[in-house]
C-alpha cells in the first residue's frame, strides 16, 4: 500500500524516523511557472530498491535533484536518513550518494584523483585501501591511472559510481543508470546494485526500462505529471494489475467461440486461427485444465500454445493513459 | 567546517595549474617579462625617472599588477567555469559543504596562484632591471588582497558567464584597459589635470598607487586610500557572493 498517501501529512518531529527517505508534501514550480512536483508524499525504508518510473518529464529526476541538492526545494519537507534536507544539509547530504543521468567528468584528471576528490568532498578522510576497493568493485582497478577523457562511455559511468559510493552513502540515487549502456554493463550493473542492497545501501533509482524496475525493484512508484500517482510493491502490481493470457494457435480456424466454452472470457484473433483465454494473475490457474478438457471435447485441436504475462510497461501505460 | 572538502577542492584546482603550467604560469610570467625588457631595459634608458625611480623600475609594480588582475580574473573564472560547463558542478552542489566552503576551495586555489605568479615576475624582473622593495610586508599584504579580491570577481564572472566569450569579456575588455590607462606606465601626476581625475574613477589606479609605493614609498593617491580600495573592492566582491548562493543564481533552479 502507499503508507505515505494513506498517512495525514505528518506534524513535524512525528515524521517516521527509521526510514531511509521521507518526502512529505513536496511542491516544486520553477521560475518558468512549470509546475514540476505536486505534494509528493514518499517513504522509502532502509535497504530498500525502489524504482521511480515515469514518462520523460514527469518529475523523477527533478525529485531526485530537490533531494541531493542540485535544485532549491518548493513547499514541503524532505529527510533523508533522518536529516532535514535543508537544515541538516550536511549529515543529509553525507548520508546520499547521486549519480546523476547526464555523463559528467573531467578530461584530464585520472580515475583514482577523481574518486578521490569525492570522497574528500563528502567530507571524509583519505583512506586509499577503501578507494581501491570501490574501484575493484566496478573493475576500475586497472584504469586508475588512466585519465578520463581515455575511458569510454561505459567505463565513465562506473568511474560517477565510483564517485557516488567512495564516501560510504546509506541512500544512492541512481537516475537512469542504465540509459545508453550495453546489454553486457547493464547486467553488471543490476548485479551491482543487488550487491550494494546486500551490503545495507538503500537504493532508489529512477529508469525508463521498465523490465529494470520489474526486475531489481522491491517497491515501484510510478510519477506523472509531477504527481506520483501510484506506490506500490513490485509483486504486488504485477498481481494487481497484471493479466495472463493464454494463446492457442488453432488447426482449424473458427468463425465464433462455441456455446459450450461461453463460460470461458475468450476471444477469437488472427481470423479465428487464435483462440485467447485472459484471466487475471489472482484468479486460480485451475481453469486451464478444464478450458483444455473442454476443447478436446469439442473437438477443438490446436498446435501450440503461448502464455504471457502481461509486463509492467502495459500496466504502466495503462495507468499513466487513465489518469491524463 | 567541513575541512576535507576545502582541501579536495584546493587540492584539484592546484592539480590543475600543474597539469597547464605552461599556459597559467609560463606564458604570463615570459609575456611580462617582453614588457620589461623592451619598456624596462631598452625603451627605459632613454626615459626620464619618474619621481625619483629609474623608468625601467617605475613600471614593475604596474606591469606585474596588471598581469596578476588579469591572471587571476581568467584562472577564477576558468575554475568554477568548467565545472558548470562540463556538468561536474553536481558534485560540488550535491555535497555536504557550505557556500563558504565552495569559496575557499576555488578561491583559495586561484589567489594562490596569483601570488605565486606574482612573486614569479617579480623575481624574472630582477633579470632585466633593478629594483628595490622598501615594505616587503606591504608589498605581500597588496599582492595577497588583490589576488584574493580579483579571484572573487573571477569566481563571479565564472558563475556569471555563459559561454566561453563571455568568461574572456570582462578581463580582457574591462580590466586590461583599466590597467593599461591605471598607472602602469605612468605617474597619473604626468596626466592634464581634468585626465587626472577622470582617472581616479578607474579602480585600478588605487591597486597599481598602493603596490608601487611598497616598492619605492613614492604613491600617486595615499597608501591608506589605496588599502581602503582593494578592502572595499574585496567586501563588494564577498557580498555578490554570498547573495549568489543564497539565490542560486545560475547554480540552482
Amino acid at each position: 500500500m502507499n503508507e505515505a498517501a494513506s498517512e495525514n501529512p505528518a506534524p513535524q518531529g512525528a515524521l517516521p524516523g527509521e526510514r531511509a527517505l521521507v518526502v512529505r508534501n513536496l511542491h516544486k514550480r520553477f521560475a518558468s511557472g512549470l509546475e514540476a512536483l505536486r505534494d509528493i508524499n514518499l517513504d522509502v525504508g532502509y535497504g530498500e530498491i525502489f524504482a521511480l518510473l515515469g514518462p520523460n518529464g514527469a518529475g523523477k529526476t527533478t525529485l531526485i535533484s530537490i533531494i541531493c541538492g542540485l535544485v532549491n526545494p518548493g513547499p514541503g519537507r524532505i529527510l533523508a536518513n533522518g536529516y532535514d534536507v535543508v537544515r541538516q544539509f550536511r549529515q543529509a547530504r553525507a548520508s546520499i550518494g547521486l549519480v546523476p543521468q547526464e555523463l559528467a567528468t573531467d578530461a584530464f584528471v585520472s580515475v583514482w584523483s577523481t574518486v578521490s576528490f569525492s570522497r574528500g568532498l563528502f567530507g571524509k578522510p583519505k583512506n586509499p585501501a577503501y578507494v581501491e576497493k570501490v574501484l575493484r568493485d566496478l573493475s576500475l582497478w586497472d584504469k586508475r591511472d588512466n585519465e578520463l577523457r581515455t575511458l569510454s562511455g561505459g567505463m565513465k559511468r562506473r568511474v560517477m559510481i565510483a564517485k557516488a559510493l567512495v564516501h560510504e552513502p546509506d541512500i544512492l540515487f541512481l537516475d537512469e543508470p542504465t540509459a545508453g549502456v550495453d546489454v553486457e554493463l547493464r547486467r553488471e550493473m543490476w548485479a551491482l546494485v543487488r550487491q550494494l542492497r546486500d551490503q545495507g545501501v538503500t537504493i532508489i533509482l529512477t529508469t525508463h526500462y521498465i523490465e529494470e524496475a520489474e526486475d531489481m525493484a522491491d517497491r515501484i512508484g510510478v510519477i506523472n505529471h509531477g504527481e506520483l500517482v501510484l506506490v506500490e510493491e513490485t509483486r504486488t502490481l504485477m498481481d494487481k494489475l497484471g493479466r495472463r493470457e493464454l494463446r492457442l494457435h488453432l488447426h482449424q480456424p473458427l468463425n465464433a467461440v462455441p456455446a459450450a466454452l461461453e463460460r470461458f472470457p475468450l476471444t477469437l484473433e488472427g481470423n479465428g486461427h487464435e483462440l485467447v483465454y485472459t484471466y487475471d494473475t489472482q484468479q486460480a490457474d485451475g481453469d486451464i485444465p478444464e478450458l483444455l478438457r473442454r476443447l478436446d471435447e469439442q473437438g477443438i485441436e490446436f498446435r501450440d500454445l503461448h502464455s504471457s504475462q502481461s509486463s509492467l510497461e502495459e500496466i504502466f501505460v495503462n495507468l499513466v493513459k487513465k489518469r491524463t | 567546517m567541513n575541512f576535507y572538502a576545502i582541501g579536495a577542492i584546493y587540492r584539484a584546482e592546484m592539480a590543475r595549474t600543474g597539469r597547464t603550467l605552461l599556459q597559467s604560469v609560463a606564458s604570463p610570467v615570459i609575456s611580462t617579462a617582453l614588457y620589461f625588457v623592451v619598456f624596462g631595459a631598452v625603451i627605459g634608458q632613454r626615459m626620464e625617472s619618474i619621481a625619483g625611480v629609474d623608468y625601467g623600475a617605475f613600471i614593475i609594480p604596474g606591469l606585474a599588477m596588471m598581469t596578476l588582475l588579469t591572471q587571476s580574473l581568467t584562472n577564477a573564472a576558468f575554475g568554477i567555469y568548467m565545472p558548470r560547463f562540463l556538468g561536474t558542478i553536481y558534485e560540488v552542489l550535491a555535497a555536504p559543504v557550505s557556500s563558504l566552503e565552495i569559496v575557499i576551495g576555488y578561491v583559495g586555489a586561484a589567489a594562490t596562484k596569483t601570488v605565486i605568479l606574482g612573486l614569479l615576475i617579480m623575481i624574472t624582473a630582477r633579470f632585466f632591471v633593478d629594483y628595490q622593495i622598501d615594505h616587503p610586508f606591504w608589498m605581500m599584504g597588496f599582492l595577497i588582497l588583490t589576488a584574493v579580491a580579483f579571484s572573487l570577481f573571477g569566481f563571479i564572472i565564472g558563475i556569471w558567464a555563459e559561454g566561453f566569450e563571455q568568461l574572456q569579456l570582462i578581463p580582457l575588455l574591462i580590466v586590461m584597459p583599466l590597467a593599461f590607462l591605471g598607472g602602469s606606465f605612468y605617474s597619473i601626476k604626468m596626466l592634464p589635470e581634468f585626465w587626472q581625475t577622470v582617472t581616479l574613477f578607474n579602480p585600478v589606479v588605487y591597486l597599481i598607487s598602493g603596490f608601487r609605493w611598497s616598492f619605492y614609498s613614492t604613491a600617486d593617491v595615499p597608501v591608506g586610500l589605496s588599502l581602503a580600495m582593494t578592502a572595499g573592492f574585496l567586501v563588494l566582491c564577498l557580498l555578490v557572493v554570498s547573495w549568489i548562493f543564497r539565490s542560486g543564481y545560475r547554480l540552482k533552479s
